[in-house]
């Protein structure tokens, strides 16, 4: 193995651990601060990635001439989609299934099937074609034989700023330290004045409004199509997990670490044997550390 | 009860016996007719779940044979009723709906599956309750029941004729990549056999599972081997990732060659041209072959469904199934599956791909393997056509 070639292969490790960053965060919020196992975060995902496809059909048709910006607005757009539907999510059914996982799990998954037969229903049984701005085509040469595709640079600059953002907003502004202060201690939150169920809508809402950007810019990536929420629901999933649930840091540095497993095993060896082996990994490290490699202690009752 | 005089009685009450004594005649017509004039086929597909995306357009292409040849008067004089089923892209409901449309339907025939797995689901009902059923889709081979017609190619069809052709005019180095599962598994074994006896050399072999979509490692490993042509077995959703996330990296139909043996126009449309534009596909047909049965096929196939449609090689084996089942009833005179399957032998169609025929005996159709190269706008432009070949479901490697 060549010089050239360990540096993309480093650089398809930075570009994976970014994206199951993007991927991870809005579920670790979702599932991580507030408990809630979410099933339907993958058809979330697919939303963003609709929302970002009728963007582009709207600046084809009307504003040919900025088709250019259409991926930010994009971008933009499916945080708010999903972000609305988060909260009208929260208050119309997860808020009744606080105390009951079990169901909220069975109810999300109801969900997830009925988004995935709305999308085929009324958007298209095909995948859509959502087209990657010409900015974002092609590839960085850095040297001769070094090229690395601009679209996951752009994904890495996005997940360091949607990750940066998130964490100034959860532990730096008032609506983060609320968020905080309810998932510690409901009970003492809202004797201190907090009005915990307006928090837990919009943490709710939080969350799924950053599944819409992860699946905005994946669009770049993968097919945008009715079943493509299920493509990333499971790796999602094994990164809050394997990350310890409740610790957003613990998710980056899960991320982290599958990201550079993924990338090194699928080179050493066939794609299907790679993915066994880091769900053989991550079954062993749970065994060892049931709550995650970065379980914060928590007391539990 | 003042305001209600006669005129309006009578109006009303002769409204209501109108509109009641129209349907009933209707009525008696149409139930009449279901017992003496027409015979009922099932379309078996999935409308529901992940293998929609595929099997909706199958249906499509089903359906209008069936209006088409009903239009022209129907089988022996009967016209056809389709009953369809929703396989729901789940094996076992596959079979639940096999039973039902063979031994509570009674009917003549079954035109459906895609996966092999929900053929495999359905195989041992059509071979207990003697159904009939027609295959559409391109497949690994390796089967051959007395009640299944298989209208699409089994894998020696194309890949050998692709591998042959590829050694001959690209070069002797490969690198072969498909999704986890039995059909591409097999695709390139038999491929590899192919390349051992020409002397060519296999420089990478990569399997993914179904719907992944990270392909950037194995881009980079191809990138390091330097590959004459790449094969592509890839399936479905994965390989709109795949052919994105090549085109990223440099790779294009322009300075690589790449095959592609599971992508049809269809699936240009999710991919996008650009990215699959100058790479090749083989397949038994192409939406773009100048001839008369296809022009026509076509031109039907848009004006139903609209113009913005395209269609595919599984859509026109769909299309074709009927027919050839409806051929092979005249033939037999009888709609009894055991007559139907022995007028098939040695059937000849003159299908939108070209005159094909069944085999004197194994149930697959002779068929020319075609390859071409996908255009800017997602139309192939055909660059080879092989003569017909036998078909072979189980090839000695």
């Amino acid at each position: 193995m060549n010089f050239d070639l360990m540096a993309m292969q480093a650089f398809t490790g930075l570009s994976l651990f970014t994206i199951l960053t993007l991927m991870a965060l809005g579920l670790a919020i979702v599932f991580g601060l507030m408990g809630v196992i979410n099933m339907a975060h993958g058809e979330l995902m697919a939303m963003g990635a609709y929302t970002t496809y009728f963007t582009a059909m709207f600046f084809a048709k009307f504003l040919p001439g900025l088709f250019g910006i259409y991926f930010l607005v994009g971008i933009v757009l499916a945080f708010c989609v999903t972000f609305a539907f988060g909260w009208a999510l929260e208050r119309g059914l997860i808020r009744f299934l606080y105390k009951r996982p079990l169901d909220t799990m069975l109810a999300t998954w109801g969900l997830s099937l009925i988004l995935q037969q709305l999308f085929r229903q009324f958007i298209n049984a095909k995948e859509v074609e959502v087209p990657t701005v010409s900015w974002l085509q092609g590839a960085w040469a850095v040297t001769e034989g070094i090229a690395l595709p601009l679209s996951r640079i752009f994904i890495i600059a996005l997940a360091v700023v949607t990750a940066a953002t998130v964490y100034l907003f959860l532990y730096r502004t008032r609506w983060g330290l609320r968020i905080r202060a309810v998932t510690q201690n409901r009970p003492m939150a809202g004797a201190a004045g907090i009005n915990t169920e307006r928090v837990d809508a919009f943490t709710f809402a939080l969350g799924c409004g950053l599944a819409g950007i992860a699946g905005s810019s994946f669009t770049m990536l993968a097919s945008t199509g009715p079943t493509t929420g299920q493509a990333y629901i499971v790796d999602t999933f094994i990164v809050v997990v394997f990350g310890g649930v409740e610790s957003l840091l613990g998710t980056i540095a899960s991320a982290f670490m599958i990201g550079q497993m993924q990338s090194w095993f699928e080179y050493t060896m066939s794609g299907s044997m790679a993915r066994a082996s880091i769900l053989l990994l991550v079954i062993v490290v749970l065994y060892f550390r049931p709550n995650g490699l970065f379980a914060s202690k928590v007391r539990r009752a | 009860m003042s305001n209600f005089n006669r005129r309006q009685f009578i109006k009303t009450s002769s409204a209501i016996a109108a509109a009641g004594a129209v349907p009933f005649p209707m009525l008696n017509i149409r139930t009449a007719g279901a017992q003496a004039n027409t015979v009922k086929v099932g379309i078996l597909h999935s409308l529901t779940g992940t293998i929609a995306i595929a099997e909706k357009s199958v249906v499509d292409a089903e359906q209008l044979a069936i209006e088409e040849i009903n239009k022209a008067g129907g089988v022996m004089g009967q016209k056809i009723e389709a009953v369809v089923e929703d396989g729901a892209s789940d094996w076992p409901t596959f079979a639940e709906k096999a039973r039902k449309l063979i031994e509570k339907d009674k009917v003549a025939s079954v035109f459906g599956c895609y996966t092999s797995a929900s053929r495999k689901a359905v195989l041992p009902v059509f071979e207990k309750s003697k159904g009939l059923l027609y295959y559409p889709t391109y497949y690994e081979g390796l089967e051959q029941s007395p009640n299944i017609m298989y209208t699409a190619q089994e894998a020696s069809q194309s890949v050998i004729a692709a591998m042959e052709w590829l050694m001959k005019n690209k070069g002797k180095t490969f690198y072969m990549i498909g999704s986890d599962y039995i059909w591409p598994r097999t695709t390139i074994k038999i491929a590899k056999a192919v390349l051992a006896k020409g002397g060519g050399k296999l420089v990478g072999e990569d399997y993914y599972p179904l719907g992944h979509i990270e392909f950037s490692s194995v881009i980079n490993k191809i990138k390091g081997a330097k590959p004459d042509v790449i094969l592509n077995c890839v399936v479905g959703g994965s390989n709109v990732a795949f052919f994105k996330q090549l085109t990223a990296a440099g790779i294009t139909g322009k300075n690589q060659t790449l095959l592609s043996l599971a992508v049809s126009e269809e699936e240009v449309s999710g991919i996008g041209a650009d990215n699959t534009a100058d790479t090749l596909t083989c397949m038994g047909y192409f939406q773009s072959l100048k001839n008369g049965a296809n022009d026509k096929f076509v031109k039907a196939f848009k004006a139903k469904y609209g113009a913005g449609r395209v269609v595919g090689d599984t859509l026109e084996c769909g299309y074709i199934g009927v027919y050839l089942w409806k051929m092979a009833a005249e033939k037999a005179k009888s709609f009894d599956v055991e007559k139907v399957v022995a007028a098939s032998s040695n059937l000849e169609i003159d299908a939108p791909e070209g005159k094909v025929k069944f085999h004197a005996s194994n149930h697959h159709l002779w068929k020319h393997a075609r390859i071409g190269t996908f255009q800017a706008d997602g139309q192939v432009n055909m660059i080879y056509e092989s003569p017909l070949i036998e078909p072979n479901p189980f090839p000695k490697l």
